[in-house]
């Protein structure tokens, strides 16, 4: 069973090397670094030591949670259109005819699968972000009040993501896994702006729509959560208190440990929903 | 390997209806029928690959419902496809991992040179032909040392010198006691090879036997001047004939070792100037395809 799992594991990894998306992921990521060091460089040397040190503290946490969110879009795009030609693709063409007649369990090949991408997902956006916390501390002599929790929930985020599209191209296209997923997860973000909106404007109703968006798909949650982690903890108070909310960029309460526990149900309860909907499918 | 029973639909569609088979240590059995007959359908049951709505596999004494059923099952699918971004010796050692065998470097290098792919053994698999793609599958097939190996198809996509090569390669699988299962539209390959064949038509067995009980019709032929009437009773007991000038075709019902030649010698004793005695055989195509009309014309 492990043995199957690690070689799955390995062989997806090895894809996602050998099919360049490793190559196109690294370019990426080094155009953004070099794009927000410049930007934050500039910044520094603009403000030229008008703003207060909050201010700049305020100005810094939001633009680290936009670059950062720009980091979870590519992850979140990466791996989604990652998990549907690999699973439903391989399916598709026939690659899975031999290696699934081999004496292996589908569900330890669907682990593999997913432990291989999950490593790939949460490994680049944990150098990513970590590469840019470095930039930013450069640049602008910023460093984030929880680095490890904000990246591990980037990770947490991008593994949630991933079992979705995992579930979605076990019974879609792998075209179709993709876009659902990545469609899903813009919803679910918009969503919790609009959510954010309505506390702000003490709209229960509009309010609920981010709640149960959140509980639905996890990504957003966890996303707000990095943020909080990321941001300095005097920017949402400059920012103007629960007013913050309504802002995208920006995250009014730390994540809760019941949340998180809720997560990893989610990410269990879609896996194994995958691993039925997989065990079942006649190839 | 066996199954009994076998049966699978999709949606409406009966694809396979009670089909029942049998493959030993050491035999080669053939598997025909027509396109949509459920041919491949009851391959990929045998393999776990889809689930049968009834029906029992059972693969080297373990049902086929457990993976490890098939530790020492080598498969070539219709549909051959492997990894485009692997090597050829990668798509093979990961099919000896997860097979769950130990084996040298070495053999896996035999099993490329016996498909003659010894020295494409580092390039990528997105390069190869389709040709050489299904030689590669042959090879994945035979890696894992088998005791059994299903081929579905497995010359579609090769030029006669590949296809005597699979011949070779499936007579001596046989000759190491291996139980081959072997797909193929290849009505000659099949004949040459196979020492059982199982007919299928519209997801039922139509017919099955080893070549001698399906071909058991047996002729020769003779070219004979000088026939008298007497001769030509004599002709008439061996079996109905057919003459055609001074060939006589005669339909032996029944093949033993005595027949011909006590024709022969009765026919020379009778005056008879016997010039030529050869050998007939109702072949398996005409046969199969005599099985395939009588089935639908019993089904319109």
């Amino acid at each position: 069973m492990t043995r199957v799992v690690l070689t799955v594991a390995g062989l997806t990894l090895r894809e996602a090397a050998r099919r360049r998306v490793l190559l196109a992921l690294a370019v990426l990521t080094l155009v953004l670094i070099a794009v927000s060091g410049w930007g934050f460089s500039r910044f520094a040397a603009g403000t030229g030591g008008t703003l207060t040190s909050g201010e700049a503290r305020l100005t810094a946490s939001i633009l680290l949670n936009l670059v950062m969110f720009g980091y979870s879009l590519i992850a979140a795009l990466g791996t989604a259109f990652l998990a549907g030609p690999t699973l439903a693709g391989e399916t598709e063409s026939g690659i899975a005819l031999a290696v699934l007649a081999r004496p292996i369990r589908r569900s330890a090949f669907l682990l593999g699968k997913w432990l291989g991408l999950v490593t790939f997902g949460a490994g680049f956006v944990v150098l990513a972000g970590l590469a840019q916390i470095v930039v930013v501390r450069l640049t602008v002599d910023y460093w984030p009040p929880s680095p490890v929790t904000a990246l591990g929930l980037l990770a947490a985020q991008t593994t949630v993501l991933l079992t979705l599209a995992v579930l979605l191209s076990t019974v879609i296209s792998p075209m179709a896994s993709g876009v659902v997923a990545v469609g899903l997860f813009c919803t679910t973000w918009v969503a919790g702006v609009v959510g954010g909106i309505g506390a702000a404007l003490g709209n229960d109703a509009v309010a609920r729509v981010g709640a149960v968006s959140r509980v639905l798909l996890p990504t957003d949650g966890l996303w707000r959560g990095a943020m909080h982690a990321f941001q300095d903890p005097s920017a949402l108070l400059q920012f103007g208190g629960a007013d913050g909310e309504a802002f995208p960029f920006l995250s009014v309460a730390p994540l809760t440990w019941a949340y998180l526990g809720w997560a990893v149900v989610w990410v269990a309860m879609v896996w194994g929903l995958a691993a039925v909907s997989f065990v079942r499918r006649d190839l | 390997m066996w199954c009994t029973g076998l049966r699978k639909r999709y949606g409406k569609r009966t694809a396979v209806d009670g089909v029942s088979l049998e493959v030993g240590r050491g035999e080669v059995v053939g598997l025909l029928g027509p396109n949509g007959a459920g041919k491949t359908t009851v391959i990929k049951m045998l393999l776990g690959l889809v689930r049968p709505d009834a029906g029992e596999v059972m693969l080297l004494g373990r049902p086929a419902t457990e993976p490890a059923a098939r530790a020492r099952v080598g498969y070539l699918p219709e549909l051959f496809r492997y990894q485009p971004w692997l090597s050829a010796t990668e798509v093979l050692e990961l099919h000896v991992r997860l097979s769950g065998t130990d084996m040298p470097a070495e053999e896996r290098r035999d099993a490329l040179a016996l498909v003659g792919l010894a020295d494409r053994a580092g390039d990528r698999v997105g390069g190869f032909s389709k040709g050489m793609q299904q030689r590669l599958g042959l090879a994945v097939a035979l890696v894992a040392r088998p005791e059994c190996v299903v081929l579905d198809e497995p010359t579609s996509a090769l030029d006669p010198l590949g296809r005597v090569d699979v011949r070779d390669i499936v007579l001596s699988l046989k000759a190491r006691g291996i139980a081959v299962l072997l797909n193929s539209h290849l009505i000659g390959e099949v004949e040459r090879v196979c020492d059982r064949v199982v007919i299928l038509d519209r997801g039922r067995v139509a017919a099955s036997g080893s070549l001698l009980e399906l071909l058991g019709q047996h002729e020769v032929r003779l070219r004979l001047t000088g026939v008298p009437p007497a001769a030509e009773s004599r002709l008439a007991t061996a079996g109905p004939v057919h003459r055609e000038g001074e060939w006589f075709t005669v339909a032996l019902p029944v093949d033993d070792a005595a027949t011909v030649p006590d024709l022969v010698a009765d026919l020379a004793a009778l005056g008879v100037r016997v010039h030529a005695v050869e050998p007939g055989r109702i072949s398996l195509e005409e046969r199969l395809l005599g099985i395939l009309r009588d089935g639908s014309e019993e089904r319109p």
